[in-house]
Order: structure tokens, then sequence, then C-alpha cells
């Protein structure tokens, strides 16, 4: 493999396509998913009745094979005959074809995977939350902290190391995922979809007879960010053994 | 704080929940729907009326494939596990020498994306004639799991008191006797764990199976659905019923072991 192969992978009008899509994907799909994981964290961090049944269901969708989310995706967000565009129709939206459009591609894979991220964030910022000792609160509720100010003051910042690493884990598993955008549109329509990991894929694998060249050369940038986070994630480790 | 408001949070919790899963709650509904109504507008929100034609599709045509998953599943818990417990115990008991850029290695390789381990299988295996074999899917697949597997017992069996191996030495055991008659035993959960995941993850693998056995006679059933998928687009609840078979192991998981799903999410990421 020369160096030519990575001349013309920059070249490619893939390139900057695939590399907004890549960060968009990534950045949005790492957003909501930690704000609703959060969100619901700190929903579930004091128990009522039915919590730890209610919790355990959460974590349905990050157990079932990512391609038995990615067709039922699919199915619900078909233009015609999908459930999605059925409510929104009831609302007065006009159909959109979120899977064929090169407008919305994107949108339809990302609101799916942030769906598949959820569980994960929720889980570990959970057990980061009860690590927080419960009379950290009590005080400060005694000082006459609500809960938004408890939030802000207590939870953020003390959960901040577990933060960190739920946020690299999450980059880390996001620019990795090929399963649902293959399944979903196949990267398209042409590469209106198509992120690093998706277009090494194609590739590589999408046609007949796999030709790895390009392919890899997609791929070895993917190593190179991967090396960089895993230097990131022991970063944090280490801080977080020590404090 | 924990008491004042149970109900109206348990009202609340529900309504999430049932927000989450409704994507589930819609695959096992079309399902069971009709392939006539599969087009109705508005869609049928509830199987008041089911069929099994899907299913019986299923048991008709899957039967094979799903048989194939369970092989290549139970095969990379078996080779997992050979390769991750004594591993560990290396790493966590024998003062292995560079044991932290093992750890480092170990943790690099889980974020090498899939696609590209592909590509470096793919071309050993046309060399070994592994293309298309359970076998190759399952050493392929185990690669999933295998570092995940080593961080996880490092950290259980970094944990086990030196006096109790040390107890084994003074009764002859060499390291060898002592990890398999000590150390494996009280590692337990660790291999529950360990087995769950590998199992799990190789059962849903969609990328190993679709670029190292695209041309098998053995197919797993996650290409199963694929395929199902490119050729017939209209037997939508062929697929649903697939997909909803397809996810039985997770669900046994989740009733079964839902302790030690929590404790393998969390493994990695949070030390207590």
């Amino acid at each position: 493999m020369g160096l030519e192969n990575f001349a013309d992978v920059f070249a490619s009008s893939t390139f900057p396509t695939a590399l907004w899509n890549t960060v968009v994907f990534t950045f949005v799909s790492i957003a909501f998913q930690f704000v609703i994981g959060l969100a619901l964290a700190v929903f579930f961090r004091s128990s009522f009745r039915l919590s730890n049944v209610l919790r355990a269901l959460f974590l349905v969708p990050w157990l079932l094979p990512l391609i038995v989310s990615a067709s039922t995706w699919a199915w619900m967000l078909s233009s015609e005959n999908g459930i999605v565009n059925s409510v929104l129709g009831a609302f007065g939206v006009e159909q959109i074809n979120w899977l064929t459009s090169p407008d919305t591609a994107l949108i339809a894979v990302t609101i799916a995977n942030v769906w598949l991220g959820i569980p994960f964030n929720l889980v570990i910022l959970y057990s980061g939350l009860q690590n927080i000792p419960g009379d950290v609160y009590e005080a400060a509720s005694l000082d006459g902290a609500g809960a938004w100010r408890q939030f802000r003051s207590i939870t953020l910042p003390l959960l901040r190391p577990v933060s960190a690493i739920t946020i690299l884990l999450g980059l880390i598993y996001t620019l990795k995922v090929v399963d649902v955008i293959w399944v979903m549109t196949t990267g398209g329509p042409g590469d209106a979809s198509t992120t690093f990991a998706v277009w090494s894929y194609r590739e590589a694998f999408g046609t007949g007879q796999p030709d790895f060249s390009p392919a890899a050369a997609v791929g070895n940038i993917l190593i190179l960010v991967a090396l960089v986070f895993g230097f990131l994630h022991l970063q944090l480790q280490r801080r977080q053994e020590a404090s | 704080m924990t008491t004042t408001r149970p109900w109206w949070k348990t009202v609340l919790g529900v309504v999430f929940t049932a927000l989450m899963l409704f994507p589930v709650y819609w695959m096992a509904n079309v399902s069971l729907t009709k392939t006539s109504d599969l087009r109705a507008n508005p869609p049928h929100w509830f199987p008041w009326d089911p069929t099994f034609e899907g299913y019986t599709r299923v048991f008709e045509q899957q039967l094979p494939a799903l048989g194939t998953s369970l092989l290549v599943g139970l095969g990379t818990v078996v080779l997992t596990i050979a390769i991750a417990a004594p591993a560990g115990y290396a790493i966590a008991q024998l003062n292995l020498r560079g044991r932290r850029s093992l750890n480092f290695l170990l943790l690099v390789a889980q974020m090498i994306p899939a696609v590209v381990m592909a590509m470096g299988f793919y071309a050993i295996y046309v060399r070994l004639d592994l293309l298309n074999t359970i076998p190759g899917l399952i050493i392929a697949d185990s690669t999933i799991a295998v570092p995940f597997g080593v961080l996880l017992y490092t950290a259980f069996m970094s944990g086990i008191p030196r006096e109790l191996l040390q107890a084994a030495r003074v009764d002859g055991a060499g390291p060898w006797r002592s990890f398999w008659s000590v150390v494996v035993p009280i590692s337990r959960n660790s291999t529950v764990t360990v087995a769950l995941f590998a199992f799990l993850w190789a059962w849903s693998d969609f990328i190993f199976a679709s670029t190292l056995n695209r041309n098998g006679d053995m197919i797993p059933i996650t290409l199963g659905i694929y395929n199902y998928i490119g050729n017939n687009t209209t037997q939508w609840n062929a697929i649903m019923a697939t997909a909803v078979v397809a996810s039985v192991p997770a669900a046994v998981l989740l009733v079964l072991a839902q302790r030690f799903v929590a404790a393998g999410v969390t493994a990695g990421a949070v030390k207590d």
C-alpha cells in the first residue's frame, strides 16, 4: 500500500462529505445521547416504585443486535408506510422521505443512533451518580438549594470524571458505527450519510470483489483517531484513580 | 428525598420507558401484521387480528441460520474464555513484564473499527482458506470480546489476595495448578459476565459475517435478516418476525442476568 492511496483518499470528492458527515453524526449523536442519558440517570437516582424494573428495560435497545434495531428504524421511517410519517401526518406535516432524501438521510441515521446510545449513557452515568454521597444533597437542600441549583452545583461538577469517560467511550463507539447506517441507507443517497467507517466498508466490501487499497487508507485514519482517543482514555482513568 | 412523590415518578418513569421501547413494540406489532395490512394508512397500532405468517416463514427458512448463530456464539464464548482467563491471570498475578503497555494495547484493540479488522482477516483468511467457514467467524468474533474479557478478568483477579495464592504455593501448587483450582473458581462471576457478552456480541455481529462469510453456505441470523431486506422489501412482517426471534438472547439475558449486564457495561468505564 503506497502513499498514493492516501493522496487518492484526500483528493476524492467523497472525502469532504465523509469528514463533515462523520463530525456531524458523531457530535450530534453524543450530545443527545449524553443529555438524555444524564436526565434519565438523575430521574432514576432516587429509587421509586418499579424504578429498578424500568431502568432494566432501558437496556433493551443496547442489547438488541444492531441489525434488528436498524431494520426496525428503517421500517418506522419508511416514506409511505412508516409510523413516524403517519404520526407527523396527523399533525399536518407533509411526507418526509427520511431515508431517500439527501437532506434527511443523515438525520434519520443519527436519530436511530441516539436511541441506541441512550442506555449506555444512562447505565454509566447512573452508576456515577450512585457514588455521590446522599448527604451532600441533604446538606444542600437544608441550605435551601432547589433541584436545579443542586444539579448545577453538585451533580455536574462531581460527575465530571465519569462524564468525561462516558463521552470519550461514546466518541469511540460512534466513530466505528457501520451496521446501522449501512442497513438503513447504505451511506446514501449518494454520499449523503456516508461516514468514514461506512466509506471504508463500502470501498472494501460494498461491491462484488473486495478491494482494500483505498479502504485501508480510510481505515488507517480511523486507527489513528482510535490511538489518540486511547491515550486520552488512559489519561482520564489515571486522573480518576488519582483523585 | 427518596419517598416524597413516588407515584408521580412511577407514572413518569412508565411513560419514558414506553417511549423508549416503542420501536421494540413496533417490531413485535409489525411481525404480527398481515401482509395485506402492512401498507394500511394509518398503520394498525395494535395486532388485533394477529397472523403468524411471518413466524412460519422464519421457522421454514431461518432455522439453519439460527443454528449457525448459536454455534458461532458458543464457539466464541469458549475461545474467548480460554484466552482471556489465563491472560488476565498472567497480567494480574504473575508480575508480567510490560503489562502496562499490554493493557494499553488491549484498550486500543477495542477501539479499532471492525471494518479495519475485517479487511485484515479477509486478507489472512484468503490464504488460510478460512473464508466462509464457522471457525473463521468464531476467531474473528472473539477479537471483539477478548480485549474486554482480559481487562475484566485483570481487574477482578488483581483483587485476589496474594496470601490465598501463596497458600496454594506452599501446598506445592505451580502457577498453572493454582490458576485452575483457586483463581478460576473464585472468578466465576467474571466468567459469567465475559461469557454473556462474548455470546451476545458474536450473536449480533453483522460486519464480520457480511465480509468474511459473504458466500458461505451457513450464514448467521444477522445475515439472514440482511438478505431478507435486500430480497423482498414487501415482506416486512417476515423481516420483523426474524428480528424478534433474533432478539431472544438479549431478552433472556436481561431477565436472567441483569446484574451481570450492568457490571459489564460499567466495567470498562468506571472504577469503584
